[in-house]
Formats: C-alpha cells, structure tokens, sequence
C-alpha cells in the first residue's frame, strides 16, 4: 500500500467517518420513524440492518445487483411488518418496560434465525462497482463509499418527499404530533404504527446492503449498531430527522478519527461515550428543544 | 417477612438441603450440584434486579457489567497482587457499588428507553474495557488460576462446600430482600413504580431510592461475580457480555418480575435450560431463548409465578358456573 502523507489520512478518517457515519444516520432514521408514532424505542433496529446485509449477499449471488438490492429491501420490510403484527399489535396497554422486553426478545429471535441460516462466519460481498480505489483530495477512496452516500441521500430524499407530499407520510407526521388528535381527524393509527415498522426495516435493510462491502457482515452486528444508531437518534434530539442525519454523520467522524488516530480498540467505545454523556447531559439532543422533550414521556 | 413468605422459604430451605442428598444417590445427575451452584450465583443478581425491575419499575441492561466488575476485581486482585481472597470480595463490592452510584444518579434521572438504552452501553463499554486492558485483565485469552476461597486457612475444594457457600449467601440476602419489600423502603418503591409524579408529591425521595435500589442490586451482581471468580477460576469477557445481562433480565421476566420468589424460579429453570437441557440445540439455544421471552411477556405477562393462583382462579370459577 502507498504512504500517504498526513493530510491525506485525515481525508481518509474523514472518508470511512462520514460513511459509517451515514450508515447510524440510516439506522437512527428509523428509529425516529418508529418512535415519532409509537413512541417507543425499537430495540431490533439494528437487526434490520444486519438481516440487510445477510441478505445482500444472498441476493447478489443469482440476481443483478439493483434486483438484489430491490429484493432485499422487500424481505426485510416484510420481516418487519411481520414483527409488528405479530408482537406489537396483539399488546394492549403494555408498559414502557414491557414494550422493551418485547422488542428485545425479538432482537435475539433474530439473531439467532440469523445464526440458524449464515452460521457464525461474517460474510464477504464484492464492491458493487469494482474494488479499484479513486483519489480524491490526496486520499484513496474506495468506490462503494460513493454508493453508501448516495444511496443515504437518496433515503433522506426520499423519506422527506413522502412525509411532506403524500397522503400516508402527512398522516404519519399528525401521529407524531398528537396521536389522539390523529385517531380524531380519522387517521388510522393502527395502520400508521404497522406503516413505521415497514419503513424503519426498510431503511435498515438499505443501509445493511450498502455497508456490507465495505465492513462484512455477520450474525452479531446488529446490537451494536443499534446502539450506536441509537447514539445518533439521541444525539440529534430523539424524533429529528435531519437532526439524526447531522448526528449520525457528526459520530461516525469522532469514531473513525479516534480509531485512527487515538486507538483502535477503543473505537466502539468512543460511540457509546457519546451516547451516556448525552444522555446525562442534555437527552434532548444536539438539534433537540428541551422544551419539547419536557413533554415527552420519557 | 409475612406468614406466606415464611412457608414458601421453610419449603425452599428443605428443597434445598435435600437437593444434594437426592443428586449424590444418582449417577446421571450427579452434576446437577454444579449447575446449582450457577443458579445461587445467578439468584444473587436477580434478586436485586427483582427489587430494581419489579419493585422500583427501573430496567437495567447493563448487570452482566456489574457481575463482571466483581469477578475481575476479585480475579485481578488475587492473582496479580496476591490479595486474600475475602477482601479482594469486599473490595470488589464496594467498587462496584461505587461504579453503580456514579452511572446511577445520572442514569436514573432517565425513565423508560432511555434508561434502557443508557445501562445497555454502560454494559457494552465494561465489556469492550475488559477486552482492551490486556494488562490487567488478561483480554480476550482471559485470566486464568484465580486462587480458590478459604475458610479460616482451609480452602473450599468440593462442590459441596461451595454449595452450601453459595446457598447461605443467597438464602441470608433472601431474607435481607423480602424485609426490605415488606419495609418503608419496599413500600417506597412500589409507589415509584405505580407513578413516580404522585409518590414525589407524597414526598417520597424518589430519586434518592432508586439509586439506593441500584446501587444494592450492582453490589450483589458483584458480590456474585466473586464467586463465580473462586469457583469457576477462570475470567474472559465474554462470560460477562450484553447477552448474560438479557438473560439476567429474562430470569427476572420469565419467573415473574413482581416477585422475589419468580425471580428466584426464572434463575433456577432458565439456568438448567441453558448449562443443561439446551445443550442439544449447541448454539443454536439464543433462538430459544429468544422465543421463551416472547412468549412469556406476550402470552404470561406476570411470568410463571401467575400460573398457578390463575389456574386456582379459573378452577374456583368453574365450579361455581356448575353450582
């Protein structure tokens, strides 16, 4: 490998930063959907991306790569919507810590399917354009770091076309404002709460094809980043979506400059860090209002 | 301790002795003191999150770290500074109680998911700390020759005498805990858990119990994680990671989280599940894990102590309807 200059390994850190960066972003994007009209954490988030990109490689053996990606994104939103059905709708009036335990015990669940299907080995998947780097600012970088950007923009794009043009995403919002007032105007609520399980394990699932070339995947992934998707969402005040994006993009280069510069082994860590001292400091978030999360329930 | 208490205890008390009377007589299952062995290890720390989950309405993914703590601090003392193992136990608890209090005051200011969420990455970074400070801790490889507890110069060897060990702690703190929830503090803490707005206006210290719940819940994990140090005599990271502490919160769940007595049930079939009756399913047993706990918290929300006063319920009712 060439030595690179050390403004040229910054723009590197900076690089892998910003690209597991916008992979939180993704993840604590759906975590935002779901909590904005259930108000509750979904604590499988990052089993999503996990399924994603498990499934990605699968996919991409026998199916063009836009076919495979397609494909994947609709089994995991499947997965998805079959959790809701099957776990959340039935509970009526659960408590906060019963909803946790739930979502946990479908995590493991997952998990451990996972472990049942791809056994304990992380899975290698090829570039989708080649593994020849382009340079860019003195920096290598590799080319599926262009698509994992892009692919985020185009999620933020898009999720942002939805909830300020359609029907579904407006009603959506209303639910995230005041559910009750939703339930009133005639929104089905019921249908909304299934609608942010679809979308959130869709988000993840894209987030888990794009990454998977880049960093592997393998059965145990998604508590961790869960956690750190999670980190993200808090950080951005719980709810925001750009504030998530901003949050996410903002961890993933601490991360990647600490693993880089400081220590590798801590790299995990540093995330998690951030994560308690938000939550000790200022739980609405960076973007957040502190007025709004007064009202919040939690 | 009230009347119903008492008979429930006497009964476990003669299980109890009894238990390695009967295993001794069969060759198949003569094993099953070790694994018992587990489950006292295991009921010191439900018993306290029992108080923590149960009691004062506060979840805590993050025990396996305090377990962790104390099993190092033990297994670290004793083999690197040849400390005696007793103290190194009293050393550790008071750690880790201090290491409680510290996350436990801004921690506990957080409700619901965020609580959750904020003791699930306190956990992961003890776990990621043990891993990294190689030095110390000896890493991923682990630290193995933890010496073995004395008793006045006699060191426990048989699995006997750990288990009667074990037991008395775990029977001592079982006393400890159910004077507690039939206490000004037990009921201090019910009323956090029913609202914690309406117990603050009735000028409970809110905040003040919960930490003190959390902080005696993490001295027991360490308390039990010292003995695991002495007994097992051999530490690695991975024996104190995020899956042990959802364990710890499904034996709570599963056995029933309103009570002491589930917590103590859940420990006991959830750990002769996983050492013994899971085996054949290898790895593969987090999938049942995973759909024990569904089914629990969807189908039997009260854990399996509810069973049986529903099953009395729905007798009674039923021949009522004939009469």
């Amino acid at each position: 490998m060439e030595k690179l200059s050390l403004g040229g390994q910054l723009v590197q850190y900076l690089f892998t930063g910003v690209t597991v960066g916008s992979v939180y972003g993704m993840v604590a994007l759906g975590f935002n959907i779901i909590y904005n009209v259930t108000e509750m954490i979904n604590f499988a988030q990052g089993e999503f991306v996990m399924l994603g990109g498990l499934m990605m490689v699968v996919c991409a053996k026998f199916l063009p790569l836009p076919m495979a990606f397609v494909l994947t994104v609709a089994i995991v939103t499947a997965v998805g919507v079959l959790m809701e059905r099957f776990t959340i709708n039935p509970l009526k009036n659960a408590s906060v810590l019963t909803l946790i335990i739930v979502t946990i015990a479908v995590s493991i669940l997952l998990k451990g399917i996972a472990m049942f299907i791809w056994g304990k080995d992380p899975y290698v998947m090829q570039p989708f354009s080649g593994t020849k780097p382009i340079h860019l600012f003195g920096a290598a970088v590799q080319t599926q770091i262009l698509w994992v950007l892009g692919i985020s923009a185009v999620v933020v794009v898009l999720l942002t076309l939805f909830f300020r043009k359609t029907r579904y995403g407006k009603a959506m919002l209303a639910c995230a404002d005041n559910l009750e007032a939703a339930r009133l105007v005639g929104i089905k609520v019921k249908f909304m709460v299934l609608l942010s399980f679809a979308l959130s394990a869709a988000i993840g699932a894209a987030a888990g094809a794009v990454i998977t070339p880049i960093s592997l995947m393998e059965y145990d992934r998604g508590a961790l980043l869960g956690l750190k998707g999670f980190g993200a969402a808090v950080l951005g005040g719980l709810g925001s979506f750009y504030g998530a994006v901003a949050a996410g993009l903002i961890l993933g280069i601490v991360e990647s400059l600490c693993a880089g510069l400081i220590s590798s082994g801590y790299k995990d860590a540093v995330g998690l860090l951030v994560l308690l001292l938000v939550l000790f400091v200022r739980p609405s978030g960076l973007f957040g209002s502190v007025e709004a999360s007064k009202i919040k329930k939690f | 301790m009230n009347r119903q208490d008492t008979g429930i205890f006497l009964g476990v008390v003669v299980l109890l002795t009894a238990f390695p009377v009967a295993v001794s007589q069969v060759e198949a299952i003569s094993h099953y003191l070790d694994v018992m062995i587990f489950v006292g290890i295991f009921s010191l720390i439900t018993m306290g999150l029992s108080l923590l989950m149960g009691y004062a309405g506060q979840v805590s993914l993050g025990h396996a770290a305090f377990f962790g703590l104390g099993a190092y601090t033990s297994g670290i003392l004793c083999v690197k500074l040849a400390v005696s193992p007793w103290l190194a136990m009293v050393s550790g608890a008071l750690f880790t109680g201090a290491v409680a209090y510290a996350v436990g005051v801004p921690s506990l200011k957080l409700k619901g998911h965020y609580l959750a969420m904020a003791t699930l990455g306190f956990g992961v970074i003890v776990t990621i700390v043990l891993n990294e400070e190689v030095e110390f801790t000896g890493g991923p490889s682990g630290l193995s020759d933890v010496p073995r507890l004395e008793i006045l110069g006699v060191p426990i060897r048989g699995e006997l005498e750990f288990y009667i060990l074990v037991w008395s702690m775990v029977l001592l703190v079982l006393v400890f805990c159910l004077n507690v929830i039939h206490s000004r503090i037990g009921r201090a803490l019910r009323s956090i858990h029913d609202s914690e707005v309406a117990a603050d206006a009735m000028g409970v210290e809110t905040a003040r119990y919960k930490v003190m719940v959390f902080v005696l819940s993490a001295v027991l994990a360490s308390l039990a994680g010292s003995l695991y140090a002495h007994y097992v005599r051999f530490l690695s990271p991975g024996s104190f990671d995020l899956l042990l502490s959802i364990k710890l919160v499904m034996m709570v769940v599963v056995g029933g989280m309103h009570s002491l007595w589930g917590a103590l049930l859940g420990t006991w079939l959830l750990t002769f599940l996983g050492n013994e009756w899971l085996h054949v399913f290898k790895d593969f047993d987090i999938l049942v894990y995973g759909a024990i706990l569904l089914f629990v918290v969807m189908a039997l929300p009260e854990g399996l102590v509810s069973v049986g006063p529903r099953l009395s319920h729905m007798w009674k009712r039923g021949r009522e309807s004939e009469g």
